[in-house]
């Protein structure tokens, strides 16, 4: 099926996040959509799903203009989408999951649940996807929920088949099976739309490339293409990712962990006896994909997360023990830039002033006896929002409603002006604009050359190489391997597989 | 991402922490500190057709007895626990009727138990609170928190009695408070999918209102003239022919008012719908994950609104089986509290509606318990009986369910893009 | 101000919107339709106009009179009751009605501000009840059971009151934090624990029950010595509760405006991810919260127990505990708002009587008083009855009003 999108424009009230984009992905061919986060990709592809209204704008399906009022409709005209969030229901079947919406029934609505069992099994047969239909979702690894939402699209007969950020939560290895997934399915005469912000992925599997910036298309690439091309047309200038960088000096140990062991939400064991060590002046790196313990590895560092009973221990300036509460991690002096600043690091309600008293409630300069000094916090707001640079009219902005890297400022701008001896920064640059990351970047790297310790974590592996004096890299809760920050790419990327070196 | 889903936490010691406290509570006071005194269980009441002869047995013994089988139940849901294994629900369910059996052998020494008497009370005054949690069931399965059941009971009753009495006819009566009871609830619907409005305030606030309405027109409009406007009398007793001659059993469920029928009958059609059909599956999809089900074609605000109204038709009824199923007559605030019991029901019986009425009937039990033990025995404390279901409440939702699930979009309004 | 920020020029137009579009009016127009609620039941329930409608298309005038006669009455009474009684013989009886609105709006007033806590926690309270009840428990076991001197007996039961019900308020916290127990679900289950625990104090002479009971679950009063001071001299009934309902609005106040203490509940209100992530102990806050929480409503048990000379009984909490959860609502649990919520139901349970004498039901009262916070709850819906534009977020009102309060102000 051929699918056309024409003039495409949706707003947000003064936010333009799609502005008439155009777009033509002819059948049985595996189209990408380039792009950074936060450039409008999601935003049309659920305008495509009908899960958004566009406010201007029209799509065709082999020609003929179609409306959607809701995911019901693009399912119906034959499309079908995969979350980056996945859409299903974790308490579910992953034969009840596949049935939902066009359930396969026998009389009086009665569930045909052996219907559902065969169709899973028909599709993941046929491209070789080893589902068990009886299995609960929730017990399912990532990478075959990911399965099991493309056997949803195809048990309806999806023509289109829409792949939002696939490939953030899979491995290596996993990526390289969607991959072969998604050429199986083109040959079988499915149109594909890929979307993501990774080069070497587009350059491996994609037939046609449209790359959108802050909303609209800004051109068209063949899969030929040079990366360093398609990567300055992703972000409007050649990306120099270079820090400039004094040569590190190391100090004492301030950061010591020994066979740490750590749990997830759901009770598996995500971070597995792992041990390293962070000196002062340095910075260490945990590269990895998403997905690998890096988020649980860093909770239980600041104290968020417990550690098991049977692991070791986590050491910062000499403060120890299983169950160091947060607030005495912090005040031993570490700063924490959580990797999901609007869930943890912010309260969106809160005034920039407040939230850059968040952690400072119990001690001067914030509070006088036990009320809060109120000329002080206005005072320390004033110049904070200048030192960092954060784009505001007033301090008593509520967080909320900054941009991203707006938002990110006013939490590097608590956690930096902190006595802090260690930092650990989560993701510090995700859904940032590209001004503010240049602008992170240059505040880490001044923190490390003041002789603080600082642990990055990311997965951008760029990102990791332009700042790290250390890279450790972490597949499946243990450390692969630490390496100096010169190791190349490629060595890089196969560590990340879980190859040791 | 290993694909091995070994837990790596151990199952938690608390029930079997709880049910040894318990246990040993039966044994110790019931049983060996227990009554020297006889008890008599009478099986049978001197009318019915098959007679058997009454239990007889020392209220000490009985304890004892009692006490020894807890302590095994104990040590088989601890067994559980130490290989890992989720407590039985069943195992709890059957450790609660023998902790009420020792109970009632207590407080009964000397006595004589009419033991379908008080099955067949606890039944009757279950089932109320019984058709209360299952309108909350099918509104909370779809995500809707619903704390006005205590007004749709309520506005139920007061339908019921009224218009009965005005047109004669109990039939009539029982649909109007279904059908009224069901529009309370679509307003609590509209505020939660519509103006995405807290569901617990709005809940809070629908009880206020309904304690208002009906206090305001049951003194404007029924007290001046009750028998013209609040004398519906009861509905007959159906008795079926055969199974209602069965000893215990025929006088307990076989022999009742058509809402106790009703009510055990939508308790089963109710499971089925919820787990067997494409309506139940759509319906737990939107309480569990609302937008995905919206990306599969599954219209959420729709699905929430008519599963909370719908059960408001069942809260409805519960409403008149306080009125015309079995006192006869409305009176203010009459369902004293019943509403908020029906929500502790739903959450002890894990928002199923099989669990949801045994819970249901552990309290129309300790009801029917206090009134008896009040007569019998002037002597116990009726007081400290009224709170032993809301203490085992408040046990199970520390101890027992703690860990268990309530929909995961319970209460969490579903904002479209 | 500093001197870069560029002054805008005040838009009337978009300062009007936001006006129009913020909460005080919203929650103005939530009252009148509420009263309008209040009056449409109030008609439909009325026997002339009953009688009149049915010739309505005859004489529409005479049902649209009765209509008009009801509600004028109802409300009418009302005033007269609640407020200012002109028809009185004397001044005082002229004001008792004011005074009487003052006397039950105290309770109203500290419960309320107990609810508010609780939600600006984001912790929904409906316990009220229980641990009401509690705060009299302890606070008749000081007043009827204790001989201490004059004030320091009135000090101790007081305390006494806020720390009995404190510590209920507390114990779900406690519960809440440690094994995740919903509050809804352990308040209201621990409501009817306390109440049947209250009716055993009050059935045996050897604990609570009052010496001249009979069989009766009633109690001794409270001592002189521990029973609130009148205010205005023995001929009205108003006493120190009111005040120390004033006085609990400014301690609310200053604790969750100022203090930092408020400044964790909110941030732990709104987001407590966020708040766990800074250092903050969510769950020692969620026991702080409801123990505060509760304090509050303790002030209110206080006022119950302490201010009758007749004794208490199970149905001295009056309902307050539920009550308390529609005017932290109507107050948007602010302490401004708080004080007129409860002043304006206060009113109401002063007005019932008069009501009554009109031949209607004063529980008219509770239906108003259900409607307005059921219109609250729902924003849209006021929006959408009056057209109001959609929530403004301009600055505006900010920049309007640092004009008019700097104006004469040093520069």
């Amino acid at each position: 099926m051929k699918l056309e999108l024409k003039g495409i424009t949706k707003r947000f009230g003064t936010l333009v996040a799609n502005d008439s984009i155009n777009l033509v992905v002819e059948p049985g061919q595996i189209h990408s959509l380039l792009g950074e986060n936060g450039a409008g990709k999601s935003t049309l592809m659920n305008v495509l799903y009908g899960l958004y209204k566009a406010d201007e704008g029209q799509i065709l399906l082999d020609g003929k203009p179609v409306n959607f009022s809701g995911p019901g409709d693009a399912m119906a005209a034959g499309i079908g989408m995969v979350h980056q969030h996945f859409m299903l229901i974790p308490v579910f079947t992953v034969a009840e999951n596949v049935a939902l919406g066009h359930e396969p029934t026998k009389k009086l609505g009665v569930l045909d649940l052996d219907a559902a069992r065969a169709m899973v099994n028909k599709i993941s047969d046929r491209f070789g996807f080893d589902v068990d239909p009886d299995a609960l979702v929730e017990d399912l690894p990532v990478g075959v929920q990911q399965r099991v939402e493309i056997i949803k699209s195809l048990a309806r007969d999806a023509k289109v088949l829409v792949l939002d950020e696939p490939t953030a939560v899979l491995t290596p290895q996993e990526t390289d099976e969607l991959m072969e997934i998604m050429r199986g399915l083109a040959k079988s005469g499915t149109s594909i739309v890929f979307i993501t912000h990774k080069l070497r992925e587009v350059k491996a599997v994609a037939d046609k490339i449209t790359v959108i910036r802050q909303g609209r298309v800004v051109g068209e690439a063949e899969p030929s293409a040079e990366t360093a091309e398609l990567a300055s047309m992703m972000v409007g200038r050649s990306v120099g990712l270079t820090v400039s960088k004094k040569a590190a000096n190391f100090g004492k140990v301030v950061l010591k962990l020994d066979r740490v062991s750590v749990l997830d939400d759901r009770d598996q064991r995500a971070v597995n006896e792992v041990s390293f060590e962070v000196r002062a002046g340095e910075i260490l790196a945990i590269a990895g994909v998403q997905g690998n313990g890096q988020t649980e590895l860093a909770e239980a560092i600041i104290g968020l997360r417990g550690l098991q009973s049977d692991s070791g221990e986590i050491s910062i300036s000499g403060l120890s023990g299983k169950n160091r509460s947060v607030r005495s991690v912090l005040e031993k002096g570490v700063g924490y830039v959580p990797e999901d600043r609007q869930k943890n690091g912010l309260v969106s309600e809160f005034s920039i002033a407040e939230n850059l008293m968040l952690n400072g409630s119990f001690t001067k300069p914030f509070t006088k006896g036990l009320g809060i000094d109120f000329a002080t916090r206005t005072e320390i707001a004033e110049k904070r929002v200048k030192e960092f640079d954060v784009r505001t009219t007033s301090s008593k902005t509520p967080a909320g409603k900054l941009s991203g890297g707006n938002q990110q400022k006013v939490v590097l701008a608590r956690e930096l002006s902190r006595e802090v001896e260690l930092l650990v920064v989560s993701q510090p640059t995700r859904g940032v604009d590209v001004g503010s990351i240049e602008f992170i970047h240059e505040r880490l790297v001044e923190q490390r050359n003041n002789g603080k310790a600082v642990l990055l974590i990311s997965t951008e592996l760029d990102e990791v190489m332009a700042l790290a004096d250390r890279i450790a890299v972490m597949y499946r809760g243990k450390i692969v391997g630490i390496v100096d920050a010169q190791t190349d790419r490629a060595k890089l990327g196969q560590m990340m597989a879980g190859v040791a070196v | 991402m290993s694909a091995e889903t070994k837990k790596e936490v151990r199952e938690s010691w608390k029930t079997p922490a709880v049910m040894g406290v318990l246990s040993a509570t039966v044994l110790v006071f019931f049983g060996i500190l227990g009554k020297p005194e006889a008890v008599s269980f009478e099986l049978t009441g001197v009318r019915e057709v098959v007679q058997l002869p009454n239990i007889e047995v020392g209220s000490g013994l009985l304890g004892t007895f009692a006490g020894i089988a807890l302590v095994v139940i104990t040590a088989l849901v601890a067994w559980q626990v130490s290989q890992n294994k989720r407590a039985s629900i069943w195992f709890s369910m059957l450790f609660g009727a023998i902790a009420l059996v020792a109970l009632l052998g207590w407080l009964a020494a000397g006595n004589v138990v009419p033991v379908a008497f008080i099955l067949g009370s606890a039944l009757v005054l279950a089932v109320p609170i019984m058709l209360g949690a299952m309108g909350g069931i099918m509104s909370e399965r779809v995500g809707v928190v619903n704390i006005a059941i205590e007004g749709q009971l309520l506005t139920g009753a007061f339908m019921a009695a009224v218009i009965s009495t005005i047109t004669g006819n109990q039939l009539l009566g029982i649909v109007s408070a279904m059908i009224t009871a069901a529009l309370f609830s679509a307003v609590l619907a509209v505020f939660a999918v519509r103006f995405l409005a807290q569901q617990i305030i709005v809940g809070v606030v629908l009880n206020v209102l309904a304690i208002g309405i009906t206090n305001f027109l049951y003194q404007q409009w029924v007290t001046e003239d009750e028998s013209a406007t609040n004398s519906p009398g009861t509905l007959p007793i159906i008795s079926i022919p055969v199974l209602g001659d069965i000893p215990i059993i025929g006088p307990v469920l076989f022999q009742n008012r058509i809402t106790v029928f009703l009510a055990i009958g939508i308790v089963i059609v109710l499971w089925f719908i919820l787990f067997k059909t494409k309506l139940g599956l759509r319906a737990r999809a939107v309480g569990e994950n609302p937008l995905a089900a919206d990306t599969v074609g599954i219209n959420v605000g729709r699905t929430r609104f008519w599963w909370v109204t719908l059960g408001g038709l069942l809260a409805g009824l519960g409403g008149a089986a306080l009125t015309i199923g079995s006192s006869g007559s409305f009176g203010r605030e009459m369902s004293g509290g019943l509403g908020f019991i029906a929500l502790a029901v739903v959450i002890l019986g894990r928002w199923h509606p099989g669990y949801a009425t045994a819970a249901a009937l552990l309290f129309g039990f300790s009801i029917i318990l206090r009134i008896w033990a009040g007569q019998v025995s002037p002597g116990i404390p009726t007081n400290f009986i009224t709170m032993v279901p809301y203490l085992v409440t408040l046990i199970a939702v520390v101890g027992f369910v703690g860990r268990s699930r309530p929909p995961a979009a319970d209460g969490i309004p579903y904002v479209k893009g | 101000m500093s001197e870069s920020v560029k002054k805008e020029p005040i838009n009337w137009n978009s300062a009007m919107k936001e006006i129009l579009s913020g909460s005080v009016t919203r929650t103005l127009l939530s009252v009148i339709l509420g009263f309008a609620v209040g009056a449409f039941f109030m008609i439909i329930s009325n026997r002339e106009f009953l009688q009149n409608i049915g010739y309505f298309f005859a004489d529409p005038l005479a049902s649209l009179r009765a209509a008009g006669d009801v509600v004028s009455s109802g409300y009418g009474a009302l005033f007269k009751g609640a407020v200012y009684n002109a028809s009185a013989a004397t001044f005082d009886g002229a004001i008792r009605p004011l005074t009487e609105t003052l006397r039950l709006a105290g309770p109203l007033i500290a419960a309320g501000l107990g609810i508010g806590l609780g939600f600006r926690v984001g912790l929904f309270n409906i316990g009220g009840t229980g641990q009401l009840v509690s705060g009299i428990i302890w606070a008749t076991f000081v007043a009827t059971r204790m001989e201490l001197p004059p004030v320091i007996h009135l000090v101790v039961a007081i305390l006494a009151a806020i720390i009995g019900s404190a510590i209920v308020g507390a114990f779900v916290g406690f519960l809440k934090a440690r094994t995740g127990a919903n509050e809804v679900i352990t308040t209201i289950m621990l409501n009817y624990v306390i109440i049947s625990f209250f009716n055993y104090l009050l059935l045996d002479n050897n604990l609570l029950q009052g010496a001249t009971a009979g069989g009766y679950t009633k109690s001794d009063p409270a001592a002189e010595t521990a029973r609130l001071p009148a205010l205005l001299g023995e001929s009205f009934a108003l006493n120190l509760g009111f005040v120390l309902a004033i006085v609990a609005v400014v301690l609310y106040w200053w604790l969750m405006e100022r203090s930092t203490i408020g400044f964790r509940l909110r941030a732990v209100g709104f987001n407590a991810s966020a708040a766990k992530t800074a250092g903050i102990n969510v769950n020692a806050t969620y026991v702080l919260a409801l123990g505060l929480s509760a304090a509050f409503v303790g002030l209110a048990a206080a006022n119950q127990a302490l201010s009758s000379t007749g004794g208490v009984t199970p149905t001295s909490h009056a309902g307050i505990g539920f009550d308390a959860i529609t005017v932290a609502l109507l107050g948007g649990s602010s302490a401004p708002g708080v004080l007129l919520a409860g002043l304006l139901f206060g009113a109401f349970k002063a007005g019932a009587s008069a009501i009554q004498i009109e031949g209607i039901s004063p529980d008219v009262l509770l239906i108003v008083q259900g409607a307005i916070v059921l219109f609250i709850a729902a924003p849209p819906l006021i929006r959408a009855i009056f057209r109001l534009p959609p929530p403004q977020t301009t600055n505006m009102l900010t920049a309007l009003k640092s004009n008019l309060f700097s104006r004469g102000a040093k520069r």
